[in-house]
């Protein structure tokens, strides 16, 4: 749904840590996001073609890493991915849950030359 | 020239986080409570904030900040009542970002008031991902809206120190399910208050003013 300003950031980080590194070119960047965190990996492509003329990141390939929503039951501890929109535990069927995975969104690595 | 790999892990949103935290400094300096106000389009948060500022406006010094769109139809009904209202028209963006927070900030005479709110963009998605710096989110979910939205955006409700419940007044013509949804969200936030109001009517109000007040109280 943000794309737009997740992309303005994400290119800022790609330049800083390019730039730092005296890289010439950016030729890949590893970019991990969760599946909560509402971050369509098309649109961020899309964005990013966009934003990225003219700079060094210009032509990068995303490279996107999904990681599942997962949520701990606060009951028994079962570590479970949720199944269409069910936060009951699988084990003890009770529902109370922490969210302790899928909110990741970050700059892994990039290739440079 | 060769090609290299660089390690990264750096947080996408990171620029943000840090500007949030300067806002709460920047609130906390002037002893202000800041409070984060989501909801979807046309939940009741305009409404909720109206009777706050009729209720408490003789005895806490009021500012909002209003997120939208575009237009200050909101920032105008604010204003009216003599509290001060900045508008920040976002230009088609779903979410206030803590900078445009630090730039409503700097137009307010911070020394003059004791609590601010921030009227977020209509959406229970994106806002959920930018921190604005501040102190408490109070979540406000309509009764036409269903009783399934927890389940639907579980961040947002994750995130919520209070959640309000409005528009019960349409309780009789609505299937929302309370105690399903009070199952919903006490699942996936058990400290959050739940409070059942009606923004239009005033019913349960009271007990979102007691809560309010408390906090003020205890504010830094």
């Amino acid at each position: 749904m943000h794309e737009l300003s997740i992309v303005e950031s994400l290119l800022s980080v790609v330049l800083e840590n390019a730039e730092k590194a005296e890289a010439k070119r950016v030729l890949k960047i590893y970019v991990v996001v969760g599946d909560l965190s509402g971050v369509v990996d098309d649109s961020v492509s899309f964005y990013f073609n966009f934003l990225s003329e003219k700079t060094m990141a210009a032509g990068a390939q995303i490279v996107f890493t999904r990681t599942p929503a997962r949520l701990r039951c606060r009951a028994c501890k079962t570590v479970f991915t949720p199944e269409n929109l069910d936060f009951h535990c699988p084990a003890c069927k009770e529902q109370q849950v922490d969210v302790i995975g899928g909110r990741e969104l970050y700059v892994d690595k990039l290739e440079v030359e | 020239m060769s090609v290299r790999i660089l390690t990264i892990k750096e947080d996408i949103l990171g620029a943000n986080e840090e500007k949030a935290k300067m806002n709460r400094e920047l609130a906390d300096k002037n002893h202000i409570l800041m409070i984060n106000i989501t909801s979807s389009p046309g939940a009741g948060k305009t409404s909720l904030i109206m009777q706050t500022i009729g209720r408490l406006k003789n005895k806490w010094r009021m500012a909002v900040i209003e997120g939208d769109i575009a237009s200050s139809i909101d920032a105008d009904k604010v204003s009216k009542e003599g509290i001060p209202a900045i508008q920040i028209n976002t230009a088609g963006a779903c979410h206030l970002d803590a900078n445009m927070i630090r730039k409503a900030l700097d137009n307010l005479d911070l020394g003059q008031i004791d609590l601010v709110f921030i009227e977020n963009v209509g959406n229970l998605i994106c806002p959920a991902e930018f921190s604005l710096g501040a102190h408490k989110h109070v979540l406000l979910l309509s009764v036409p809206e269903g009783d399934d939205k927890p389940r639907k955006y579980p961040l947002m409700f994750t995130q919520a120190d209070v959640i309000l419940i409005n528009k019960i007044d349409v309780l009789p013509y609505f299937d929302f399910n309370m105690g399903a949804f009070s199952e919903a969200v006490g699942g996936l936030n058990p400290v959050g208050k739940v409070f059942p109001v009606s923004a239009k009517t005033g019913e349960g109000l009271e007990q979102w003013f007691s809560w309010l007040e408390d906090v003020l109280d205890r504010r830094k």
